[in-house]
């Protein structure tokens, strides 16, 4: 049983096809990774996955079931938890809080349970918050716990923002570029926490990432998107050989060296 | 014990507060201030949450509060009163006021909340700048809806509340309204700083902070910013319904711009996402007010002055983000932070 499937997505932009007749289908357990040039759809792909935008045309189908027309926190709630390009934590809130918030789909009481301070909303406050500082523990991150996000190295940060996705108890998680912005030593650290909690966690992994070290240590499948359209797909080294993906990386003059 | 310190000391207050007004320790003038004192901090409050913990910019606060006072008094007015605009159809006479009135304000609060959906559904789609605008427009729609409704007097506005006053006061001699407006002050302090302490008002925060993720990373953003909305505008609703029994008669000229703006500046005065700094500053704002009344016409000059010179050196307000147990860390070890 696929645990993702995409059926034949156009997505537009008024007159402008971000994503073109795109096919994929993920199975439990996989670590994909998806690569491409600066506007390739890539982050389109993940918004529509999240259901931030509507597809205009076709149908994802995650664990057999439509999620084409959720909301987000719908989708979010199936367990399918995601990272950002550009962190976005909620900075005015602790780490902890963080944590906790992004629970909320599964929050077991209403607001009036809050107002009431009932036994329900204090039951549930203590699991959300057990939970958080569980993940917070496994990550290595219990001491940043009261520290603000936005204060905490760069690094951390990303790993606090997978520590949030993770908080969903997710059976997919996408990441948006874990590795942007970050310096070798870290990168090395992040192919290792993204292995980790992959066994920690029997999740699937599906990365969009620009550095090929971090993409090619890590996905057993990559599947390469230009102009919002499949363009190769396979092992990594498959891909890093497929003159299609070297002219969309390096223009037709790379793509005749390398063939050369 | 230490648990309930908070609750105590505020009842012991409040306590404080009734025996003084029951033997007239005071002149009815201060009495009066004392009142609006209460109502203000109840309004500054609600609003807090939308434009402090929201970061919205509700502009149209008074329409909720005008909401609220019309419905509390048409209501008190037709069950307890002979007057009654509506004639006699829901008349139950007036011994029945003592133990209805908290009731009436309620409905009047629910009232408002009703209203404020005008808010709220839009508040799905649009923000900032767009949502202040809307919020306008419902201040206007409120006020002159109201003033064109000859029935409840249109643009005269109407009165004879003090009679339902008067009604709780026959049955048992206490200060009725002062009672209820701290009763009220409690349970909507108590109710909005559990509601933004829990992790589902927190919702309410991540909203402020960052919408996009809020709304991926599992946050029902349409219910949070429903329920905020409802809540900060049922509060206002109340605090309309005891504002129009306070002064005993009300129009629609009250509720205009002007009052919201008001209410406004007591919250950016106390900092927006602090409840306590907008309490502090709904009590100091009121009291200024009182206190410049003999410079007539320049207490509008010198206000808006002291303002200016308050976004110069302390823009984030009194108390900016922070509560008084973040100022004064050595409250919090006195008063548990879950209670009050």
């Amino acid at each position: 049983m696929p645990l993702l499937e995409f059926k034949q997505i156009n997505h537009f932009f008024g007159g402008l096809q971000a994503v073109h007749n795109f096919n994929l289908t993920l199975e439990s357990g996989e670590l994909i990774g998806l690569i491409g040039p600066n506007g390739a759809g890539k982050t389109t792909i993940f918004n529509l996955m999240s259901g931030f935008y509507k597809p205009t045309q076709g149908d994802i189908l995650f664990q057999e079931n439509s999620i084409t027309h959720l909301k987000p926190h719908q989708v979010t709630a199936l367990g399918l938890a995601r990272t950002f390009q550009n962190i976005r934590m909620w900075n005015s809130m602790t780490v902890l809080e963080n944590l906790c918030i992004s629970q909320h789909y599964r929050m077991g009481y209403s607001f009036m349970d809050a107002i009431f301070s009932t036994k329900t909303y204090h039951e549930n406050e203590k699991a959300v918050v057990n939970l958080a500082m569980e993940i917070l523990d496994i990550l290595g991150l219990s001491s940043a716990a009261n520290e603000y996000p936005k204060n905490l190295p760069y690094g951390l940060q990303r790993r606090v923002e997978i520590g949030r996705a993770l908080t969903i108890k997710p059976s997919l998680l996408l990441l948006d570029e874990p590795a942007a912005g970050m310096n070798p030593s870290d990168i090395d650290k992040l192919i290792e926490l993204i292995r980790w909690i992959r066994e920690r966690f029997h999740l699937t992994i599906w990365l969009i990432e620009h550095q090929m070290k971090v993409v090619m240590s890590l996905c057993e499948r990559l599947c390469v998107l230009d102009f919002g359209q499949i363009i190769a797909e396979g092992s990594p080294s498959d891909v890093k050989n497929n003159p299609r993906v070297i002219s969309a990386y390096l223009g037709d003059e790379g793509a005749d060296d390398a063939e050369n | 014990m230490r648990h309930y310190l908070s609750l105590i000391l505020y009842l012991a207050v409040c306590l404080l507060i009734v025996v003084t007004f029951q033997q007239n320790w005071l002149n009815p003038y201060i009495q009066i201030v004392m009142m609006f004192i209460g109502i203000n901090v109840m309004l500054s409050s609600s609003l807090n949450l939308i434009n402090g913990y929201m970061g919205e910019f509700s502009c149209g606060h008074a329409g909720f509060m005008a909401v609220g006072a019309y419905a509390a008094s048409l209501l008190n007015m037709g069950l307890f009163t002979t007057t009654s605009v509506f004639g006699h159809s829901i008349f139950i006479g007036p011994r029945y006021a003592v133990f209805l009135f908290p009731v009436t304000l309620i409905i009047a609060g629910v009232a408002a909340a009703l209203v404020g959906l005008l808010v709220a559904i839009p508040s799905f789609k649009t923000r900032g700048d767009y949502l202040a605008i809307i919020t306008l427009a419902v201040n206007y729609i409120v006020k002159s809806s109201i003033e064109n409704i000859q029935v409840i007097g249109g643009a005269r506005g109407f009165m004879g509340m003090r009679q339902v006053v008067t009604a709780m006061t026959d049955m048992i001699d206490i200060p009725w309204l002062m009672i209820w407006i701290l009763a009220f002050i409690g349970i909507s302090i108590v109710a909005l700083k559990r509601f933004v302490g829990s992790t589902y008002g927190k919702g309410v925060i991540a909203i402020r902070d960052d919408e996009i993720a809020a709304e991926i990373m599992s946050v029902n953003t349409q219910r949070v910013k429903l329920i905020a909305f409802m809540l900060s505008s049922g509060i206002a609703g109340i605090a309309g319904g005891l504002f129009a029994h306070v002064l005993g008669y009300i129009n629609p000229g009250t509720f205009t711009i002007m009052k919201s703006t008001e209410i406004m500046v007591m919250v950016y005065l106390g900092g927006m996402g602090s409840l306590s700094g907008s309490v502090m500053s709904a009590i100091l704002f009121t009291v200024m007010l009182e206190f410049l009344r003999p410079l007539q016409l320049f207490k509008w000059v010198l206000i808006p002055l002291l303002l200016i010179v308050l976004m110069l050196f302390r823009p984030e307000g009194l108390m900016g983000n922070r509560e008084l147990t973040d100022v004064f860390p050595r409250l919090r070890r006195l008063f548990s932070s879950r209670e009050y």
